[in-house]
């Protein structure tokens, strides 16, 4: 049934974006907001919206029970999760279901076979996608760790069945440390994630994260290629791009057919996301997880195929087929988005909520921001520091990053600290000017002093 | 009374985690560079440590609550 009353269950910049995909087709918007959040942007843009409770989010945008008496008071007949908060919490999607509504995603049992990465591995491997070598089960005792470890060979990753977004990850480098190691983690996933269940992975040294932005409406499923997303901090991306130039064709096309066939498998309906580890050396990638969901940087695919992805989802949560087929959806050119948080990058990366003062946007073809600031708005403490997406699209690499640095040089956000410098540093580094990094490369870069060599004082 | 107050606008806890006691109960001896609290602020937790030296008298923001920067977190005694 198509939908006429959205309801976000959300906030930032990707309420935001929701709120435009959805006006686009003509949907009543209904945005949630906490006491904290009566300023946003989205709350002015949206048709109507509800206050849902106190700032933590806790209280207001965890709050199951919450959300759902908004969906139901507002007479909303869908809710879009967005990404975080309660976007991967199948209790949600079931309570949305309950109440009569659509969820915007898959269905709960596709959420929670995916968010237990045990599960997800055992799925994945049955649609014959690559995974990293490790258990095939859940580990229960400390010898059966040390069996497996021996086994696949150190140094291995202890995991958290029930982690994700590299929460609850420790690396043993030889039997020692995982003896040591994995009732630690047990104790940590059990209070964590009220599951202590682990599993062991082989650690693969200095791999990229490549992953694969799939669609499907239920029964068919299609990609729109692969996003590089190894510049990251803390396990954070921090830099993502569409395509990666690193693969050749073949690659490129295996790794996209897998994330097809793994989403196929499960009849996935919605957008959806297939995490991958690359090892450059041996040109093999490994399955690590998919998230059920729409990610922050989605906006490069959409940059590169043209596509809306957000509007994509609204439709087939409405009923519709996927409005494209594979054979309709082509790339060109290459995309870069650099992630905007309202930190500061010389104290070591501290966060710095505060009034935005004066906000100057850059414009052009090729390029877009994503946000959700305007002059005067003060930016709560309570949330994640992401303030903005700023995306660029050129002809090739090369192109984009150098529309990305005339992007970074016009944009101005006063009253806060950013992490603008650290990107403008990063378009500088011949590194990653020539593509060479991984997942291990931007921390070691960071405490070399590479931010401050690299300005222009 | 001397105060020790937020550098940052956050959440406020006066516990290290749910399981513990808090950092400081009255009469306790307070030293420089005593974590009194932390202050949670877009998810990162921010030790709150004293700069000045005397006993702990009360906290002044309640525990989990909301606190602006500048706003008084716990009060010494003499």
């Amino acid at each position: 049934m198509a939908i006429n009353r959205l309801l976000i269950a959300n906030r930032g910049e990707i309420a935001v974006r929701i709120i435009r995909a959805a006006k686009a087709l003509g949907i009543t918007t209904i945005q949630v907001f906490s006491e904290a959040d009566k300023d946003m942007l989205a709350v002015r843009l949206a048709d109507e919206a509800i206050c849902i409770g106190a700032p933590h989010a806790r209280d207001s945008y965890l709050n199951i029970d919450k959300v759902i008496a908004a969906a139901v008071k507002k007479s909303a007949d869908a809710v879009h999760p967005g990404y975080g908060f309660l976007a991967e919490s199948a209790d949600f999607a079931r309570a949305v279901i309950k109440v009569g509504m659509t969820f915007v995603g898959p269905s709960a049992d596709t959420i929670q076979q995916m968010g237990d990465k045990v599960s997800a591995r055992a799925i994945a491997r049955a649609a014959g996608v690559p995974i990293v070598p490790g258990s095939v089960g859940r580990i229960d005792s400390v010898d059966d760790a040390a069996r497996v470890a021996a086994e696949i060979g150190y140094p291995v990753m202890i995991k958290a069945a029930a982690g994700g977004g590299g929460r609850g990850i420790r690396i043993a480098q030889n039997e020692d440390d995982l003896r040591a190691m994995a009732p630690q983690a047990k104790a940590e996933a059990e209070a964590a994630f009220g599951d202590g269940g682990l599993y062991l992975e082989r650690s693969i040294r200095a791999p990229r994260h490549i992953e694969v932005q799939i669609m499907g409406d239920g029964t068919d499923a299609v990609h729109f290629f692969e996003r590089e997303c190894s510049l990251q901090r803390r396990r954070q991306k921090v830099w993502e791009e569409a395509g990666a130039t690193c693969l050749d064709e073949a690659t490129r096309q295996h790794l996209c057919q897998t994330a097809v066939a793994l989403a196929e498998a499960v009849q996935y309906c919605g957008a959806g996301t297939v995490e991958y580890l690359y090892d450059e050396a041996s040109k093999d990638f490994y399955f690590i997880e998919m998230n059920t969901r729409i990610q922050v940087e989605h906006p490069v695919s959409e940059m590169t195929t043209g596509i809306d992805l957000v509007q994509e989802m609204l439709c087939i949560a409405g009923g519709q087929p996927l409005s494209v087929a594979q054979s309709d959806i082509s790339k060109t050119g290459h995309a870069i988005e650099v992630r905007i948080n309202a930190e500061d990058p010389h104290m070591q990366f501290m966060p710095f909520p505060g009034v935005v003062t004066g906000l100057i946007v850059p414009s052009g073809k090729g390029v877009r921001f994503d946000h959700f600031l305007y002059p005067g708005y003060a930016i709560p403490p309570f949330y994640d520091s992401l303030i903005g997406k700023l995306i660029v699209h050129g002809q090739d690499r090369q192109d984009a990053i150098a529309r990305l640095v005339h992007a970074l040089e016009a944009l101005q956000i006063d009253g806060l600290k950013t992490t603008i410098p650290l990107h403008l540093a990063l378009t500088r580094d011949p590194d990653v000017l020539a593509g060479n990094f991984h997942t291990q490369w931007l921390e070691p870069w960071l405490d070399a002093g590479n931010l401050t060599k690299g300005e222009v004082p | 009374m001397p105060t020790i107050p937020s550098p940052l606008p956050g959440t406020f806890y006066i516990r290290p985690d749910p399981g513990s006691g808090p950092f400081k109960n009255t009469g306790d001896a307070v030293a420089i560079g005593d974590t009194i609290g932390l202050v949670e602020v877009m998810k990162t937790f921010i030790e709150i440590k004293s700069e000045i030296a005397g006993t702990f008298a009360s906290y002044s923001a309640e525990d989990s609550a909301p606190v602006t920067a500048g706003q008084d977190l716990a009060e010494l005694g003499d």
